[in-house]
């Protein structure tokens, strides 16, 4: 059974000073309401998540009691893709017909401060400053770059982009271009990675309507964007993955090579048949790293995309036309949502000044993060 | 070469190791600790009860490797957020330092902060060596932590 997404809303992504993450969860419902022409009254059931503003189902009190199923979810930098993943599932199992997949989330500035006692690490490894994430991507991609020749060229290439996406959406946070020049000089934060290469904690919502697609014209007169696959998968022992105090001297293939091969698989085609993408970006390095574990390109192949722009809004595989997380930020409930949101509405022809040229019929979205864990969705119109 | 030799307790007296079971202390010649599957023969540091590539709970604590070649690094250029952090120095006095994964051979890739004089010359494959000396002092006593150090800068 094929599952439609008939409704989309999003809050503005970045700081907004007074307004909790529950508030922008509950701005980006009614925006997904209002999109869909429903009523929440109408809504079955609801999975939501936030990873630092508490439970999603407290939006309840101000939506309206109406007795919904609403579960809360929380995995990771996946939670938003796992409330889509439920969403999906609870459709696709029959027993729903139509129902809300949500996330919001709203951080302190800097970098994510961990607790590394109650991750099961021991209270040293954060005493000896390792336990930082930004460790963790310098230390990844130095050692992807030494394997496969890729120089600071390409990181730099990533964010430029990027940010120039970012610019042309009225929901990123940071809508400014940066030249090459004021990323390749800005600081170093872990090195190869400088300050322009990593994306921020940040605050944002976003929510999405989805139903049974062969009742999406009962529900709505929105032109529906199915979701053709979603998969969610977990590291296997040998992956590089964050807060690793030792590795395994095998290697194996990444949570994402092994979400995006689920993902095609399930939806029948492959990576030659996407118009359009939105791949982690956590920093640049991740993107290039992704670019190859999603199967588009071949390891090592990803400067060469980029010189030729390949992955430029005219390109011919766009990556991340909203500006992904280096412009809008990471709030980890909502990023995996936003994502979904900014392929849905590069299908439906809504993008305004970043959409892609040619009528894009399938797009391809990407998280990944902490623990160690990925989730994937291909979309079509 | 002995191993884990003991040296005369009063050496050691004001010293205390970072976390227990990390590395064999007090000692002159410490070394880390691991763990190995009986069943499958993977490494972890630290030692864990269970092995994570294939669940047993057969382990063993094991000595590690001194020597071992780096496998990736990096500089850590800002100061971190202090709680986690508990290192000796103050945002103004802090210097960047690295960290990295030394492949120790036939073992494991260990985490470990790198002592250097100069981190510009951390390269991928350098020859490391495993040392543990004094990180900061708490309650009066010299917290003793492990570090890897540039086999040509000793």
């Amino acid at each position: 059974m094929d599952v439609a997404i008939i409704g989309l809303g999003i809050h503005p992504f970045g700081r907004t000073p007074g307004k909790s993450g529950r508030d922008q969860g509950i701005y980006a419902t009614r925006a997904a309401l209002q999109d869909a022409g429903m009523a929440w009254s109408e809504m079955e059931f609801a999975y939501g998540g936030s990873a630092a503003a508490g439970a999603a189902d407290a939006m309840v009190k101000d939506m309206g009691l109406t007795g919904l199923q609403f579960v809360n979810v929380s995995n990771g930098c996946a939670t938003g893709g796992s409330a889509l993943q439920s969403a999906y599932m609870a459709i696709q199992s029959g027993m729903f017909d139509v129902g809300m997949a949500v996330g919001f989330d709203k951080h302190e500035r800097g970098a994510f401060r961990v607790d590394p006692k109650g991750g099961g690490l021991g209270k040293w490894y954060g005493d000896v400053g390792m336990a930082l994430t930004p460790q963790f991507f310098g230390m990844k991609i130095q050692r992807y770059m030494h394997d496969y020749g890729i120089s600071e060229d390409a990181l730099n290439l990533v964010a430029v982009k990027n940010y120039a996406n970012g610019a042309k959406n009225p929901n990123a946070w940071r809508r400014a271009a940066i030249t090459y020049d004021e990323v390749a000089n800005s600081m170093m934060v872990c090195h190869p990675l400088r300050k322009f290469h990593f994306c921020s904690p940040a605050e944002g919502g976003c929510a999405m309507i989805l139903c049974r697609a062969d009742k999406a014209k009962q529900f709505t007169n929105k032109k529906p964007v199915f979701l053709k696959a979603v998969s969610v998968k977990t590291r296997l022992f040998g992956s590089f993955e964050v807060f690793s105090q030792s590795q395994a001297l095998n290697r194996a293939d990444a949570p994402t090579v092994q979400a995006s091969k689920a993902a095609f698989e399930q939806a029948g085609i492959g990576p030659e048949d996407i118009d359009v993408a939105q791949l982690q970006d956590t920093e640049s390095g991740a993107e290039i790293m992704h670019m190859a574990e999603n199967g588009f390109c071949a390891h090592g192949e990803q400067e060469s995309w980029l010189r030729e722009g390949r992955t430029n809004i005219d390109g011919t595989l766009p990556i991340n036309t909203d500006g992904g997380c280096m412009a809008n930020g990471e709030p980890i409930g909502a990023s995996g949502l936003r994502q979904v949101h900014g392929i849905a509405v590069q299908l439906r022809g809504e993008a305004g000044e970043r959409q892609v040229p040619n009528a894009p019929k399938a797009g391809y979205t990407h998280v990944y993060g902490a623990p160690g864990l990925s989730g994937v969705c291909i979309l079509s119109n | 070469m002995a191993t884990g030799t003991t040296a005369p307790s009063n050496a050691y007296e004001n010293t205390v190791p970072i976390a227990e079971g990390l590395f064999t202390w007090p000692s002159n010649d410490p070394r880390l600790l691991g763990s190995q599957c009986q069943e499958c023969a993977v490494v972890t540091f630290p030692a864990q009860s269970g092995c994570p590539a294939c669940g047993s709970v057969n382990v063993k604590i094991i000595e590690l490797a001194r020597e071992g070649t780096l496998w990736t690094w990096t500089i850590q250029g800002f100061y971190p957020q202090r709680p986690p952090y508990d290192g000796p120095e103050t945002p103004e006095n802090f210097k960047p330092f690295g960290v990295g994964y030394i492949e120790l051979p036939g073992q494991v890739r260990v985490q470990s902060r790198i002592k250097t004089k100069d981190v510009s010359k951390l390269r991928i494959g350098m020859n490391m060596r495993f040392l543990v000396e004094k990180y900061i002092e708490r309650d009066g006593k010299q917290v003793m932590c492990y570090f890897f150090q540039p086999s040509d800068e000793i």
